[in-house]
């Protein structure tokens, strides 16, 4: 790698960083500066007004925004998330363990999706306009319509109730072995895949599509290459940014579809834990897993664009 | 002049679905056969001719329950999605048409608002907020309008650059006859071939967030929120979560193979891309 690509990722890996930060302002600001009142949320309406008084103090909640924002801030960094408000439990060792779970249930979810939908998405183009494709269109306009609960609640009526092939409740707890686990994950990570699987199969078929009909590929043809040749030396490194920005786009929303099917099917993830807070109206705890979810999706974007970067050697000279 | 013999048989199926699924919503108290909160027997009971679709985990009428539910969903969707769409148009044209720092500014911060994900800054605002029906719509809304801005935006900054317009600017014609008169009229098409994915997006949103438990609160039914009420009922067997959880997926398709005809048409209207 030359000394220009360097710097582009390192640009955009500090880009994202900058980015990674806003965000955190932005996540603190609307749990800190919205109306509502954290000590009142805890005490509830009937409190004191010298307990609440008490409560604030003890929460730091009369320090001004910013002080507040630098204290969390240097926390996060260092590790303390703080204790959650709904049962005085450390965030961070909670999170640990879900973070964990969460990450295997969307991994284990990508590797069947992403290399099944760029194999869809081949298919559709080498079959173009013709039945194959347009089952894979058909079942594109569906599938955006599909609410996640709707395909999770299907899977556990038929092949969790009636069929009983899995459970419906996905439980894991520590010193499962690997493959209890994976059978546990099994269902919600079908239904994520299904989620997801339509849409990156059309968007790697728009891809491929774009890079076939390019001049470049006329060309080649003309000159008698063959089709294999083709591929190996002009579409596929130029189909490279566009399928890896895909999946990326996908892994990302991935993690976004976990928050609904770790409620589906009960399982002991981020997503939940998310939920739950939210509900008990523990801002520590939602702030933490924002923040983290945030980090998440931003550095898979990240991720895409480096990946860009290093595969296009147009994007290494702007002009 | 649209002729009803050249609307395709998708779209038709579309318009047809979407218009039941309305009029049920606008004429609820009427057609429905129980009240909305009415108890009317045991819970979970299964499809019979005194209770087409069952009764649910409290023993209400489900079809009733359905009809208002359609009404709540539908009526909190159209309103976000409204929301999204004035704010996010009129701040993405202003954006295009004044330019300068003001629109760098504006892109910004909607650029950090799309880095988080929709749900999760939802779900981070919801946390502090009082949950009602207000809050959904105003959540909902300026979350979407970020959509809806930067295609606004992107529109505007094409026809900006038109002849017309700087005719109009030379004419003197001030930035709000600029906006509403010569860019909103020739954006009109592209927004409105949106409005139905933006509108498939809110009902989708507000079910997620039903579900979770955090937009519309019990008693009112919603379709997301009687999905979660009768969840419990699946491990037994009983379908009933299944139900709403279909009339979301149903409606969502519905609009969408309206959507998709409107896209074509604008498209093909344009001479531009066409179906290839």
């Amino acid at each position: 790698m030359s000394a220009p690509v360097l710097k582009l990722v390192a640009q955009r890996v500090g880009l994202g960083l900058l980015l990674l930060l806003a965000v955190s302002v932005l996540i603190f600001t609307g749990t800190q500066l919205l109306p509502g009142d954290v000590a009142q949320a805890i005490l509830g309406q009937s409190a004191t007004p010298q307990a609440l008084e008490n409560l604030r103090r003890d929460l730091g909640l009369n320090d001004p925004a910013y002080i507040r924002y630098f204290n969390w801030l240097g926390g996060v960094l260092t590790g303390d998330l703080g204790v959650a408000l709904s049962n005085g439990q450390d965030i961070a060792t909670q999170l640990g363990k879900r973070l964990g779970n969460t990450l295997f249930l969307a991994s284990v979810a990508a590797i069947v999706s992403v290399p099944l939908s760029i194999l869809l998405g081949l298919l559709a183009v080498r079959y173009r306009n013709r039945w194959p494709d347009k089952l894979i269109s058909g079942t594109t306009l569906i599938s955006i319509s599909l609410p996640e609960f709707f395909i999770g609640y299907l899977l556990i009526y038929f092949v969790a109730v009636e069929l009983g092939w899995f459970p419906s409740v996905s439980t894991v707890y520590e010193g499962m072995s690997f493959g209890e686990r994976l059978a546990a994950v099994t269902l919600p990570a079908a239904t994520l895949t299904l989620v997801v699987l339509a849409h990156m199969m059309r968007m790697t078929r728009a891809a491929i599509l774009n890079v076939m009909q390019s001049a470049y590929i006329e060309t080649a043809e003309l000159k008698g290459l063959s089709p294999f040749d083709i591929i190996r030396k002009h579409a596929f490194p130029n189909a490279i940014a566009p399928i890896v920005n895909v999946v990326m786009l996908n892994l990302a929303y991935l993690v976004v579809g976990v928050v609904v099917v770790e409620v589906i099917f009960v399982y002991p993830g981020m997503g939940q834990y998310l939920v739950d807070h939210v509900s008990k109206r523990d801002v520590p705890v939602v702030q933490a897993c924002g923040l983290i979810f945030a980090a998440v999706y931003i550095s898979l974007n990240i991720i895409a664009d480096v990946v860009a970067i290093v595969a296009n050697p147009r994007l290494r000279h702007p002009k | 002049m649209l002729k009803l013999s050249r609307i395709p048989a998708s779209a038709a199926i579309g318009i047809v679905l979407t218009a039941a699924f309305v009029f049920a919503a606008v004429f609820a108290p009427w057609i429905a056969p129980y009240g909305e909160g009415e108890i009317v027997g045991s819970l979970w009971q299964p499809f019979s001719a005194q209770h087409v679709l069952g009764t649910d985990n409290l023993g209400r009428d489900l079809l009733s329950r359905m009809i208002y539910g359609a009404r709540t969903t539908l009526f909190i969707a159209a309103l976000a999605t409204a929301l999204s769409f004035t704010m996010g148009s009129i701040v993405g044209f202003t954006a295009a048409v004044v330019g300068g720092w003001i629109d760098q500014v504006m892109s910004r911060l909607v650029d950090l608002l799309m880095s988080i994900p929709t749900l999760i800054f939802a779900l981070v605002v919801l946390s502090v907020l009082p949950a009602n029906t207000l809050t959904l719509v105003l959540v909902m809304g300026v979350l979407d309008s970020t959509r809806v801005y930067r295609l606004a935006r992107a529109v505007a900054v094409d026809i900006n650059v038109m002849d017309f317009v700087e005719a109009a600017k030379l004419r003197g014609e001030g930035r709000g006859w600029i906006i509403f008169r010569e860019i909103l009229p020739n954006a009109l098409s592209p927004l409105v071939a949106e409005l139905g994915l933006r509108f498939i997006f809110a009902v989708l949103f507000l079910s997620a967030l039903s579900f979770l438990g955090l937009g519309v609160q019990p008693p009112e039914a919603d379709w997301g929120g009687m999905v979660k009420e009768n969840k419990e009922g699946i491990v037994f067997g009983i379908p009933a979560a299944l139900i709403p959880a279909a009339a979301i997926a149903l409606l969502a398709i519905s609009v969408n193979l309206v959507a998709d005809w409107i896209l074509n048409r604008t498209t093909d209207l344009k001479g531009g891309r066409g179906n290839g």
